[in-house]
């Protein structure tokens, strides 16, 4: 092999592989271009302040002043599903966390972790369709609802899918914390408790927090579970949070999910989900960088 | 290292197979309408009955190959609009704006009624209410009325069950129930699908709902529909569509460029004789004439 | 469950055993609390599957899974959804692994410590957490309409969609872009898990840095490569969303016959079951969610398995 051509190979390789490695900022580039380039001709015909002020959802009216493409109403139902999915998530996740990594024998440790990683991995419309036949009436029924259909159970089915989320990136972060941080308390008297809880959790919490922000980004960002189980029902808070809660809602995901297989290219309908769908990749953008910088963070610390 | 270069085989046969497929795969598509494929694409009310039909249809002339798609009645006319559908299915009539932007490509849709649906209105089988009127039903849809007590039923309050805001159905009721350009109800429920409106309904005691004929079933009930309150109420049934007293009887339509030729000419002539038109009334829609 | 506690202790007169003693209701008060939340997920998690197997498994059969469906009310089999699924496995991954290895083998091997590096790991966290449904949007605005709209309009010059539909390569793309990040993760690991002895011998013998991690490293972190690959087939193979708008048909007479068809597709068969077909049996929709659950669950596990074994059975 005669060297110059070996330096060719090599430097083609190397743009190869470059070119790999670039391939995730290009995607996350071109996603967010194009889902945003699809979206501004609606702004021609739709001016913002209404996409943001709008009180209604009804993208195919008839109505003079023509379609009402609201953000409103499925920002509030994404807020509220979201909200009560990481009110009922977090403390289970973070405590099966805690729990398998502090407390829990080896053998159960063995058993616990790749139940909650199995866990992670069914598919969003299985769960949903449980949800959908089971869990609706079994809301209905015991908060004496009108319909299951609700915000609820919706925050229900998406606890079970950000907790493993948040439990598996937590127990890294808690595992992370270096065994003579624990020693050290122990040796001082303290119980293996208040070592956990004085020590062992402050020194985790960059990586807790990216745990969260990152089940935040998955309650949010799911679709299938929403469609089938919250009802879809475009409505703004007018009777407090708890009728809220306990009522249909409309969520940004569900929107775009349950209409984009209807709407005809170019039409404003069609124009405004992909507006949805930039509202959406803006918000999980900025929990995803949150908890990437704050896992950094935690980085840093344990090295130094 | 012989693993290597088998995988890298293996990779090139699966690329060139692919490849294969797709250099195939346009001048058949292209062939136009005279070509032995038949994509029927629309209305989700009538997916069902057009994947019944393709079955049907294929047995009788196995050298054509019919593909049913769904997605809605708009997306049906967005593909006969941009040739990407042979025949559109519609549970709704072309909009002037859809005819015009065909107009604007070279595409002449032509109507055919296929057949027909009563649209029926359903409550939970527990629920005492049995009639409406229609603008007993709009008042509800429009929440103007919120309580089943107002009409004439027990003191709970209404949960409504809507279809999805783009679909033909959903568009039908609207424009013949709560009148064109009024909105639904902020608190109506819009399914993506027509059996989330059963199911729902079917779960919730105080829930309505709109559904085809073909989806009823006993967890429901229909309600009995009057013109006003000094009128008969009249039942969603085949014979009721039939001689047109049934307030929400709606043709279902199939849709062509231009006049069909070839294929489609076959399709359509099947599907509105005899064959086509057994199929239509088991499936419990009712027949086109 | 809490161990080092001493439950006959007394509280003795002197503070620092009272405070001790406290100090170990606390704890196994905490424990205790911790052991109960943990129960909390795992219960309905252990019934969630129970749910899906009581209801579904007496509809398995060798007819259920090797039969098309019955188009008017889905009974009878769904041998199409699977082999749909199949076909977008395949060619997800093999999109997919070729951009995912050459990404981590920059990462690992040739990037060092520049900002980009720093800016391609925000990329990855950011592209993992994209939303399922933005990336379907994402398919559909860009393969579906721009590149398949193009090809028909420049290239083949196409009176009707041949490319600019939603069809198994458009929904293998999309997908390729949902498991990215998955491939590239597992692979870096991989990759940084081989100790840098190796490629200091390799190099130390005259080897070229391409020969090096081509001869050298990559086969000792093929393992971790395929678990990689196995778990982002997994993904790939449960998504819905995405495939939703850029791939999946509800029904189709016959198995797709190129790249530019359409397919049915598992994960959208049971939503379309669930929601759009009149008066479904619960043991039908169930039936078509434990085959689901089935498939995913076993490449994970089998994925899982495969990581964890390679992690013990490291030599080095």
């Amino acid at each position: 092999m005669a060297s110059p051509k070996r330096g060719f190979k090599e430097r083609a390789v190397e743009g190869v592989v470059f070119s790999g490695g670039m391939a995730s900022i290009v995607l996350v580039v071109l996603i967010f271009l194009f889902v945003l380039k699809e979206a501004m001709p609606l702004l021609r015909e739709y001016p913002l302040i209404r996409f943001l002020t709008d009180r209604g959802w009804q993208p195919t009216l008839a109505a003079p002043e023509g379609p009402w493409f609201g953000l409103m109403p499925n920002l509030w139902g994404s807020f509220l599903v979201t909200a009560g999915a990481v009110a009922l998530s977090v403390p289970l996740a973070l405590s099966t966390a805690i729990f398998t990594s502090e407390v829990a024998p080896g053998w159960l440790r063995d058993m616990l972790k790749p139940l909650v990683e199995l866990l992670a991995s069914v598919p969003s419309v299985a769960i949903g369709f449980v949800g959908a036949v089971a869990i609706n009436p079994l809301v209905k029924d015991l908060f004496g609802l009108d319909t299951g259909k609700s915000a609820m159970a919706g925050s229900i089915m998406l606890a079970f899918m950000a907790a493993p989320t948040i439990a598996t990136i937590a127990e890294d972060a808690i595992n992370a914390v270096p065994r003579s941080f624990r020693d050290g308390s122990l040796a001082l008297g303290a119980t293996r408790w208040q070592g956990i809880a004085s020590i062992v959790l402050p020194a985790a919490k960059p990586g807790i927090l990216a745990a969260v922000m990152l089940g935040v980004g998955r309650a949010v960002g799911e679709t299938m579970v929403v469609i089938m189980v919250t009802g879809n029902a475009g409505v703004l808070p007018d009777k407090g949070l708890w009728y809220a809660f306990t009522h249909s809602v409309r969520t940004i995901t569900g929107t775009i999910g349950a209409e984009a297989l209807e709407v005809a290219n170019g039409e404003p309908h069609y124009r405004a989900l992909f507006m949805l769908g930039v509202v959406l990749f803006t918000i999980t953008f900025i929990l995803n960088a949150i908890a990437h910088y704050s896992l950094g963070k935690g980085d840093r610390r344990a090295q130094a | 290292m012989y693993h290597k270069s088998r995988f890298a085989a293996a990779l090139a046969a699966v690329g060139c197979i692919g490849l294969a497929g797709c250099a195939a795969q346009p001048k058949e598509g292209s062939a136009g309408a005279n070509a032995a494929t038949l994509s029927v694409k629309g209305s989700d009310t009538m997916v069902q009955l057009a994947q019944a039909w393709a079955e049907a249809f294929m047995k009788a002339h196995p050298d054509v190959r019919v593909s049913v798609t769904g997605g809605g009645s708009n997306t049906g006319f967005t593909a006969l609009i941009s040739k990407g559908a042979d025949i559109a299915n519609a549970s709704r009539a072309i909009k002037p704006e859809e005819a015009e932007s065909a107009a604007k490509k070279g595409v002449t849709p032509k109507e055919f009624v296929v057949a027909q649906d009563a649209l029926s209105i359903i409550v939970n089988k527990a629920n005492p209410v049995t009639e409406l009127t229609m603008d007993q039903l709009k008042d509800i849809y429009t929440a103007k009325v919120t309580n089943w007590k107002d009409v004439g039923g027990s003191d709970a309050p209404i949960v409504l069950n809507a279809r999805e805001s783009s679909s033909g159905t959903s568009t039908f009721f609207q424009e013949h129930v709560l009148g064109k350009g009024t909105p639904y109800a902020a608190t109506a429920m819009l399914q993506p699908a027509t059996s989330q409106i059963v199911s729902g309904v079917g779960q919730d005691a105080g829930a309505i709902g709109y559904v085809g004929l073909g989806y009823l079933n006993d967890t429901v009930k229909a309600i009995l529909l009057k013109k006003d309150a000094g009128s008969d109420a009249v039942a969603p049934t085949v014979a009721n569509v039939v001689n047109g007293t049934y307030l929400l009887a709606r043709p279902l339509f199939e849709y062509t460029n231009g006049e069909p030729s070839g294929t489609a000419k076959v399709w359509l002539d099947w599907v509105r004789g005899p064959e086509g038109q057994a199929i239509v009334k088991k499936l419990d829609f009712v027949p086109a004439e | 469950m809490t161990p080092a506690v001493d439950p006959g202790v007394a509280p003795g007169p002197s503070l620092g055993v009272g405070s001790r003693s406290r100090a170990h209701r606390g704890q196994t008060f905490a424990f205790g609390a911790l052991g109960f939340g943990t129960m909390l997920i795992v219960a309905p998690v252990l019934w969630f599957f129970g749910y899906v197997v009581y209801h579904g498994a007496s509809q398995i059969s060798w007819t259920f899974l090797t039969q098309p469906p019955n188009a008017i009310d889905a009974s009878g089999g769904i041998f199409p959804a699977i082999v749909g699924t199949l076909y977008l496995m395949v060619g997800t991954v093999l999109i997919a692994m070729p951009l995912g290895i050459a990404g981590a083998i920059y990462l690992t091997e040739y990037a060092g410590h520049s900002p980009i590096v720093r800016l391609i790991r925000l990329a990855i966290v950011n592209l993992a957490g994209v939303p399922s449904i933005v990336h379907g949007l994402f398919g559909l605005g860009f393969f579906v309409l721009f590149v398949g709209g193009s090809i028909d309009a420049f290239v083949l010059h196409a009176s009707r969609p041949v490319w600019g539909q939603p069809c198994i390569l458009w929904g293998c793309c999309t997908l390729a872009v949902v498991i990215l990040p998955i491939i590239i993760t597992s692979t870096e690991e991989a990759l940084l898990a081989v100790p840098s002895s190796f490629r200091e011998a390799s190099l130390g013998l005259g080897a070229t840095k391409w020969h090096t991690i081509r001869r050298v490293v990559l086969p000792a972190a093929l393992p971790g490569v395929l678990t990689g690959a196995i778990l982002g087939v997994g993904r790939a193979a449960g998504e819905t969303a995405p495939v939703m708008i850029t791939c999946a048909a509800s029904f189709m007479p016959t198995l797709p016959r190129g790249l530019n068809d359409q397919a049915m597709l598992l994960p959208y068969h049971l939503y379309f079951v669930v929601t759009q077909v009149p008066n479904p049996s619960l043991g039908l929709q169930s039936g078509i969610a434990l085959v689901l659950i089935a498939l995913v669950i076993s490449i994970n596990a089998s994925g899982i398995f495969l990581r964890m074994r390679a992690r013990r059975a490291r030599k080095w």
